[in-house]
């Protein structure tokens, strides 16, 4: 672990280092290879060639998604963890991709949207209503946002919307064939417009995660000693909640449901900088943005020529960290 | 003089009601000592003195001011908690517990000043914890980690401290180790000190006032030696006893009746 600030920024800095060096590779390497000469004047000097418009139209945008979902998500991983004082948490505990997902399927079934930017949109208000939900139910009651109550109503919620949409997707094959390229999670094949919509959201998401890293600390001592520390644990709490869902809801709308990232990363980032979340969101940010590059990277060379969706690499890493975290979670007992 | 005070105080978990209608002054600069049964609310009338439980009737009063009404950050600078068994994150170190203190003091604009600096430093000190800074809380002893919780009650620098059952899970010699602790800031930094103990023997040893809590009110308070007789460990205990007075410091001491060796050897079965 690093010990003081200074080791601290200096990984930081080298952990952005990183990031730049994944997203170069994430747009030179794949099915078509380009060069780092040619991929920096498709950049800056794009003359129109088949080689140049992969790079601007196709490889930058993958690039870019990929930094700032990873990112994203393993913040609302960190964020979710602290919630609920519970290490396996992800923000898919709030019902965030199941929401997402049978919102997606509502809409493609009856009203036939298929306009990715309609879809996005839809994606990120189902989010946010799952976690309404899920808020609603584990606020009621006398002891209030108890982190066991989050983790009950938010699973039976995902399990709800989750049967809701396969039910569905039963019924209606040919709405299956068109959402199941969604429900795989990816990161390929999305313009860049895409991203702008959400990346205001993303990014006063990450300003608001750092601005409440301090408070976040207090409430891991226990709702109890925040309280006598003077905190307003409620507020912290639904600042808390609300940023998850545009960490998270942003990012499903954007790359559908990729899970295991907000799992593992912050695991990872508190292995190297500690639990203090003013270092620790941070350090998640980065090594989410470089694992999921990296994920999708891999993504392209598992079966050459073809692609296999991101979620499932990341689902490949994520398992066996998992059971790793669960093991490690009881010895230590 | 009164630091805090109860005021037809009526506390209640859901539809259950465990405080009816109390009255309590805990006098300034004292150490007082809640007692009573299991299950009585002797907890519970701290958390609500501590403002982490709403009373459903009646007020506390901090300075003879509503305490529900002012900012809790603001009686976070008077009034310190320190709840029963609190635990920390994994990994949190000594030092980071006690930085935690300040909390109370910081703002958006004013994140860590020279006085924090100096508070935490006292408190470690206070605590003989400051060798001990940069260890993380989970791998010290039950001791010294009480010590830890109690070092970042006093970084909060509030006149007074409450704390819900301090000695449980330690052995008699930590025990004592703490409540030595707390005697003395009552002593040397006059602040007033409310606590629950479940030792009859080392509440009256250590208090100056002590109040006996039964049938959801205050059964008796004052001074140990007032207070404390056969008729009230009855009551209040449900247990038979003798009283007899503390060799060392002449405070009473109780001697509970109960099966013990002579009545075994009686029946002839040891």
């Amino acid at each position: 672990m690093l010990a003081t600030n200074r080791q601290k920024a200096l990984g930081l800095i080298g952990l952005f280092i990183l990031l730049l060096t994944a997203m170069w590779m994430s747009i030179v390497y794949g099915y078509t290879d380009t060069n780092w000469r040619q991929a920096i004047t498709a950049l800056i000097d794009n003359n129109g060639s088949n080689a140049h418009l992969v790079v601007a139209t196709v490889r930058l945008p993958r690039a870019l998604i990929a930094a700032a979902v990873g990112a994203s998500l393993a913040m609302a991983g960190a964020l979710m963890q602290a919630l609920t004082r519970n290490p396996l948490a992800s923000p898919g505990i709030f019902g965030i991709n199941a929401g997402a997902g049978f919102f997606i399927v509502v809409m493609v079934t009856f009203f036939s949207i298929s306009s990715m930017q309609m879809l996005s949109w839809v994606a990120f208000i189902g989010a946010a209503m799952a976690a309404a939900i899920v808020f609603v139910i584990s606020a009621a009651g006398k002891e209030g946002l108890t982190p066991l109550k989050m983790t009950l109503a938010g699973t039976a919620v995902a399990a709800l919307f989750a049967s809701l949409t396969q039910g569905m997707l039963a019924m209606n094959e040919k709405a299956l064939e068109e959402v199941l390229f969604w429900l795989a999670g990816s990161v390929a094949g999305r313009k860049l417009e895409l991203l702008a919509t959400v990346f205001p959201y993303l990014a006063a998401a990450w300003l608001g995660a750092m601005l409440l890293a301090r408070h976040v600390n207090i409430l891991m001592m226990g709702d109890d000693v925040a309280k006598g520390l003077g905190q307003r644990t409620n507020v912290i709490k639904a600042a808390a909640a609300l940023l998850v869902v545009l960490l998270a809801g942003g990012s499903v709308a954007v790359a559908g449901p990729i899970g295991f990232i907000g799992i593992m990363v912050p695991h990872m980032a508190r292995a190297l900088a500690g639990i203090d979340h003013r270092w620790l969101l941070p350090y998640c940010a980065l090594l989410g943005g470089i694992l999921l590059l990296a994920a999708d990277i891999g993504a392209r060379y598992v079966l050459m020529p073809r692609e296999v969706p991101v979620g499932i690499v990341t689902a490949l890493i994520g398992v066996p960290f998992f059971v790793y975290i669960a093991r490690r979670g009881i010895t230590t007992k | 003089m009164e630091a805090l005070q109860a005021k037809e105080l009526t506390l209640a978990y859901g539809e259950a009601l465990i405080i009816d209608r109390l009255h309590l002054t805990i006098p300034k600069g004292k150490v007082t000592v809640l007692i009573g049964a299991n299950g009585c609310g002797k907890s519970t009338l701290l958390r609500a003195l501590a403002r982490l439980l709403k009373p459903t009737g009646g007020a506390v009063l901090l300075d003879g001011k509503e305490i529900a009404k002012q900012p809790t950050k603001e009686i976070a600078r008077r009034l310190a908690i320190l709840p029963q068994s609190p635990t920390a994150p994994e990994g949190l170190t000594v030092l980071q517990l006690v930085k935690q203190g300040r909390y109370p003091y910081q703002t958006w604009l004013k994140q860590w000043s020279e006085e924090d600096e100096r508070a935490v430093a006292r408190a470690l000190a206070a605590t003989g914890l400051t060798e001990l800074a940069e260890r993380p809380v989970d791998s010290l002893s039950g001791g010294q980690r009480q010590r830890a919780w109690i070092a970042m009650t006093l970084a909060q620098e509030t006149d007074i401290i409450l704390l819900d059952e301090p000695t449980t899970y330690l052995d008699l010699a930590h025990q004592i180790d703490i409540l030595d602790l707390l005697f003395e800031l009552n002593e040397k930094e006059q602040r007033t000190i409310v606590m629950v103990l479940h030792d009859l023997n080392l509440a009256c040893r250590y208090a100056h006032h002590l109040v006996a809590i039964r049938d959801k009110t205050v059964y008796a308070e004052g001074k140990p030696e007032h207070v404390i007789s056969r008729q009230l460990v009855k009551d209040v205990f449900q247990m038979d006893c003798q009283i007899t007075y503390d060799p060392l410091f002449g405070t009473p001491l109780c001697i509970p009746y109960g099966k013990g060796r002579h009545i075994l050897q009686k029946e002839g079965v040891s």
